[in-house]
């Protein structure tokens, strides 16, 4: 039987192809550089209007924050802000609450997060499913629902004065820094479970069954197996809720603590209630540089513990010759 | 009825050395267990196996037959419904999974991603808190014996499947368990892998001969190469049980002799000097239990039956008069399919220089002791107690 041979094959048996098509790379180079101008053309509407509605106001902030009441341009605003008793205080007060509420979730969310995923539970994915539906509840509403609860005259005190028949119940803390607390970690743990439910769905179940059937109590692979694993994503959620609580505003208004001032509330202070709009830009701007801050040390520890995507073992890609 | 636990693994090397020997052998004992809100699902029905010392039991059958399921109950993955399962001749069936002192290799490794392949081996001796001092020798030994030394610093995820492989069977050997169970442990490998790791799993088991081995598998390749007995689950029952020859050459069951290697299956019926089929008398040994006019299945191994009249003449003659329907050449042999009397009959001979045309009338025979009866339908009856 005869057929005709190919180019390949003329090339295997050894004769020199000094004629045929031109390279295909030769015109693709040519329609390069209008490419790269066409992707750029599309890219600029919605860098044009990220600019607009985002760094542009970002911008007037920056610039206003630089600006004096008696005119000009200095870093005379900043130096006057930076000196005051009543900033110093805000700052330690979001700090310390954000790092507080930032390990409250961070303790309470794995623990959840372990029961709803492992302990087989009746109604555990309908529990699953309110988390999601959770983050998406108002801050206000959370500090709202606790008033009820441990309000001076929520339902707690009111079974104590009840029970006791004394004039008030015990429970006097949601105007104190304690109740701005306790109010951040329950509003802000569900931010931490959300992604490490996730992680904890990707746990093999071999990898914990080789784990029990190898010696290891349920503690031991809790801590040697699952949790290294979604240490990225507790690290993540983790991330998120620090740089939520710097910024939290509605709780802190709606606890009513009014000894608790942090930055953003600092910040309502100054542009609203005393009209200095240059004060609240500096800590507006503060608070920005505190959370940029925050976030960059985040990135640059996850890819140095190489806690980004980790390949999984087992995968069809694995499956390679010996 | 098979014999009972009369093969004897093979003994060439010594084990490591261990300061006692664990607790070997595998005993079902009426095991059931059952799934959904009342157990109204069953998925292991009355399991009834034991597993000697130094045996390598293979569970062999098709999706769904419970083969997992008995594995697990040994695991301590699933509680069954009732019996009991012991190890070592101890009741186990209500003790956790890390109580049992098993190794347990699955089917995708399960390695732990984070540890690197040291720590993977180091992780059940850290459980069974093994004094720190012994643990790197272990871990060593492990190693060496799946030939993986050289990679105790890499991370799984920089291994192939077969190396991920051994590491997961160094890891549940470092722990020096009595028992090891293997779940579809080469189903992830291709085809050229599958055949080295079987090799590898056959030595491996020379070196320990005092570990029991469960394995479990749909593939009957790596059950007769590797098991020194069978056990045959269909539809959450042990359906048969015994040496890969026995079963291969003597199976008590259609399901066995279908599912174990091919089979010519032909519906006959017992007559005192043979049975009736296709019309003729075909000599063959009586079935156990099979009286004169009983319904019974005639199974004929392909490789078994031969092209032309039969050799033998006067009452051993075999000779089937078909038509070929279909001729295959596989390399070595090629496969005649022949309707004879309405039923197919498959002949695998060494390969034909001529081989005869579809739609010619051709001849096949088989020499009566080739040939084994079962009773028709003994896949319904009870399961064996072996």
């Amino acid at each position: 039987m005869s057929r005709t041979k190919t180019a390949g094959e003329t090339g295997r048996a050894g004769t020199t192809v000094t004629a045929g098509p031109v390279p295909a790379t030769a015109p693709a180079r040519r329609t390069a550089h209008p490419r790269r101008t066409g992707a750029a053309l599309w890219a600029l509407p919605p860098v044009a209007a990220l600019a607009l509605v985002f760094l542009h106001p970002l911008a007037l902030v920056v610039w206003q924050s630089f600006s004096p009441e008696d005119g000009g341009h200095s870093t005379a605003p900043y130096a006057t802000v930076l000196a005051e008793a009543s900033f110093r205080e805000a700052l330690t007060n979001t700090v310390l609450i954000a790092a507080g509420a930032t390990a409250g979730a961070l303790l309470l969310g794995p623990a959840l997060s372990l029961v709803i995923a492992f302990v087989p539970l009746p109604g555990g994915r309908a529990l699953s499913r309110f988390i999601d539906l959770f983050l998406a509840f108002p801050s206000f509403l959370i500090t709202l629902a606790l008033l009820f609860l441990y309000g001076s005259v929520g339902m707690a005190n009111g079974l104590w004065t009840d029970l006791t028949g004394a004039a008030h119940g015990p429970l006097d803390f949601l105007h104190t820094p304690w109740g701005v607390l306790l109010a951040e970690v329950t509003y802000f743990t569900p931010f931490v479970m959300r992604p490490l439910l996730a992680a904890f769905s990707q746990v093999e179940t071999g990898q914990v069954e080789a784990a029990a059937s190898l010696g290891a109590r349920p503690w031991r692979i809790v801590r040697t197996v699952i949790l290294p694993e979604a240490l990225p994503s507790l690290a993540a959620g983790g991330a998120l809720v620090l740089v939520l609580c710097l910024n939290e505003f509605g709780i802190v208004l709606f606890t009513g603590a009014k000894d608790v001032v942090t930055l953003p509330v600092l910040v309502y202070t100054k542009a609203i209630l005393d009209g200095d709009y240059t004060g609240a830009c500096v800590v507006a701007v503060v608070n920005v540089v505190l959370s940029v801050a925050l976030y960059a040390l985040y990135r640059t520890l996850m890819s140095r513990t190489g806690g980004g995507a980790r390949p999984r073992t087992g995968g069809a890609s694995d499956r390679a010759g010996a | 009825m098979p014999a009972p636990a009369t093969a004897t693994p093979g003994r060439t090397a010594g084990p490591p050395a261990a300061q006692s020997p664990p607790p070997s052998g595998i005993r079902f004992d009426q095991v059931s267990v059952a799934y959904g809100k009342h157990g109204e699902h069953t998925v292991l029905d009355s399991f009834d196996l034991t597993v000697e010392p130094g045996e390598v039991m293979a569970l062999l059958g098709p999706s769904g037959s419970g083969k997992t399921t008995a594995l697990r109950a040994v695991a301590g993955f699933v509680r069954p419904a009732s019996g009991r399962v012991l190890i070592g001749g101890r009741d186990v069936t209500g003790l956790p999974p890390h109580r049992r002192g098993i190794g347990m290799v699955v089917q995708q490794y399960a390695l732990f991603p984070h540890m690197k392949v040291a720590e993977n081996v180091a992780f059940g001796l850290k459980a069974h808190r093994t004094p720190r001092a012994e643990i790197p020798g272990r871990v060593a030994e492990g190693l060496e014996m799946t030939g993986m030394a050289a990679y105790a610093g890499r991370h799984p995820r920089e291994l192939s499947g077969g190396q991920q492989q051994r590491v997961a069977i160094a890891r549940a050997l470092a722990i020096r368990p009595g028992v090891l169970l293997l779940d579809e442990p080469l189903s992830a490998l291709d085809a050229q892998l599958r055949s080295g790791m079987l090799a590898e799993l056959a030595r491996l088991h020379r070196e320990l001969p005092e570990v029991s081995i469960l394995y479990v598998t749909h593939d009957q390749v790596e059950a007769l190469t590797l098991a020194d007995r069978i056990a045959v689950l269909d539809r959450a029952r042990l359906q048969d049980c015994g040496t890969p020859q026995q079963l291969y050459r003597r199976p008590r069951t259609e399901f066995t002799a279908a599912f174990v290697g091919t089979a010519n299956l032909l519906p006959v019926t017992v007559r005192g000097d043979g049975v009736d089929f296709a019309g003729r008398t075909l000599p063959v040994p009586p079935g156990d239990g099979l009286a004169e006019g009983a319904a019974a299945t005639l199974c004929l191994r392909p490789h078994r039956v031969g092209l032309g009249e039969s050799p033998h003449g006067g009452g051993r003659d075999t000779t089937l008069r078909g038509t070929l329907t279909d001729v295959q050449w596989r390399g070595s042999t090629h496969r005649l399919y022949t309707a004879v009397g309405g039923h197919r009959v498959l002949a695998d001979v060494p390969e034909l220089r001529t081989p005869p045309a579809p739609g010619e009338e051709i001849s096949l025979h088989f020499a009566p002791e080739d040939a084994v009866l079962i009773p028709a339908g003994r896949a319904e009856d009870g399961a064996p107690h072996v």
